[in-house]
């Protein structure tokens, strides 16, 4: 855990601190190699690359599109309703809402 | 005069000078050209690692603008192996909410395909939940761990008895049976979890029973690919290099034994693989410098090679982070900021 920690600090993007996660969705999804990733989501959120990895506009980019925030307390989205909203912004399939919705009805 | 303060392989700690240093790297390198084949670092690379190495700070990161994606494997498992008795949904949230950790992974504590299947419904169950109250991307994940096949604890004879004797050929067709075998539990545990709705699935430590263990995953991946395209699969690595418990499997025309990460990545792509890790083991007699030039020289030339994401394995004994369960922050946070720098890696 402590060496997790360690490469977070030294080399990682900040996962829900920052844009991490939907860098990584870009990865798994489209197999983009990182800096197509970075620029694919930048640019769909109307930010610039370095500012991916920034938690203070990050935080803010987050919380305007109900993409899920690290202090998720009463009356934002969380969970699925985030997960809703990131792919729906950028433009992806999320394995998970895709059977939610079968499941569901709602497809 | 010994001023530069780095550590062994194994953790302690070691002072050099800038020559010992340097000697270190150097040889480093050698021993990745001359056993991997490989191309030597260039003479901006070298400065690179040696003013790394000189520098004072206890913690050194990468420039900004230069982050990258963060894979973990065993997460879940990595709570649980401090006897932190929390549920595996929570451990995610955890990781996610209090780690940062850009992505997440659901495993059980018997880290292996094979040991899934009487339990898939319960783990599918339990994925299901996690994936409905967290936000980054979530894998399942275990080895192919073809150890597992053999006798006493599998239906086949086990070649490594089989071979003394002599028994060549009847040590090959087990193999060829343990493979078959564990493809298929590959593929059902696999497509079970996609189903339910994982973001990805992950083969971890592949290779470790050698070439049969690296068939075995290239097969799973190219069946499952080709029955859900869209279906993130991660191939982390063993080792270095393969190695042949058989010696003559081969996969694509490509003789599996002994082939070394530009190699596997190779295949692995070829498969069906979305994100491949790479390994080079972690020599505990050498110092971090050695260790670090000798990684990066190895892996530098398979990323250049991928056209996939390649995030390279970095935990305690590969990458360069030393043989210990108590990594340094000095050392884990160097071997990070160079790995992903000059390798020009998309993940660890």
């Amino acid at each position: 855990m402590g060496m997790a920690v360690a490469h977070a600090q030294a080399s990682g993007m900040g996962g829900m601190r920052t844009a991490g996660d939907l860098v990584a969705r870009l990865q798994l999804s489209k197999k983009m190699r990182i800096g197509q990733a970075k620029k694919y989501v930048a640019d769909k959120l109307g930010v610039s690359v370095v500012e991916l990895s920034d938690p203070i506009i990050m935080s803010e980019v987050r919380a305007d599109n109900g993409f899920g925030i690290m202090m998720p307390l009463g009356k934002v989205p969380k969970g699925l309703e985030c997960k809703f909203n990131i792919a729906r912004k950028l433009d992806l399939d999320i394995n998970c809402l895709n059977r939610f919705k079968a499941r569901a009805g709602l497809a | 005069m010994s001023n530069i303060v780095t550590r062994m392989g194994d953790g302690s700690m070691l002072e050099m000078s800038e020559k010992e240093l340097r000697e270190d790297i150097e040889a480093g390198i050698e021993e990745a050209v001359d056993k991997g084949g490989v191309p030597p670092l260039n003479q901006d690379e070298i400065e690179y690692l040696v003013e790394l190495f000189k520098r004072k700070e206890r913690i050194v990161g990468v420039e900004m603008g230069n982050e990258v994606i963060l894979t973990y494997d065993a997460a879940t498992l990595k709570i649980k192996r401090h006897s932190l008795f929390e549920d595996r949904v929570n451990s995610l949230a955890i990781y996610e909410r209090l780690l940062g950790a850009d992505t997440t992974e659901l495993c059980h504590v018997d880290y292996s395909y094979k040991m899934l299947k009487p339990i898939v419904s319960y783990e599918a169950g339990t994925l299901e939940q996690a994936l409905s109250v967290t936000h980054a991307p979530m894998f399942y994940g275990a080895m192919p761990n073809l150890g597992l096949y053999t006798q006493p604890d599998g239906p086949f004879p086990n070649p490594m008895e089989l071979l003394p004797q002599g028994k060549i050929k009847e040590g090959r067709a087990a193999y060829d049976e343990m493979v078959a075998s564990a493809v298929e539990d590959i593929v059902f545990i696999a497509e079970s979890m996609w189903e339910a709705g994982a973001d990805g699935i992950n083969l971890d430590t592949v290779g470790a029973s050698g070439d049969p263990d690296f068939k075995a995953s290239l097969l799973a991946v190219e069946k499952l690919t080709a029955k859900y395209p869209d279906m993130a699969i991660e191939m982390g690595m063993a080792g270095e290099f393969v190695l042949g418990m058989h010696g003559e499997m081969y996969h694509e025309g490509q003789r599996l034994a002994g082939l070394y990460p530009t190699e596997q990545l190779k295949l692995a792509e070829k498969a069906g693989v979305a994100v491949f890790g790479p390994v080079v083991n972690t020599n505990n007699t050498e110092s971090t410098p050695w260790n670090l030039a000798r990684t990066i020289a190895l892996i530098k030339p398979c990323s250049e090679a991928a056209t996939i994401p390649v995030h390279a394995n970095m935990g305690m004994g590969v990458g360069a982070v030393p043989v210990t369960d108590y990594p340094p922050v000095d050392i884990v946070s160097r071997v990070s900021k160079a790995m992903v720098e000059l390798c020009r890696l998309d993940g660890l």
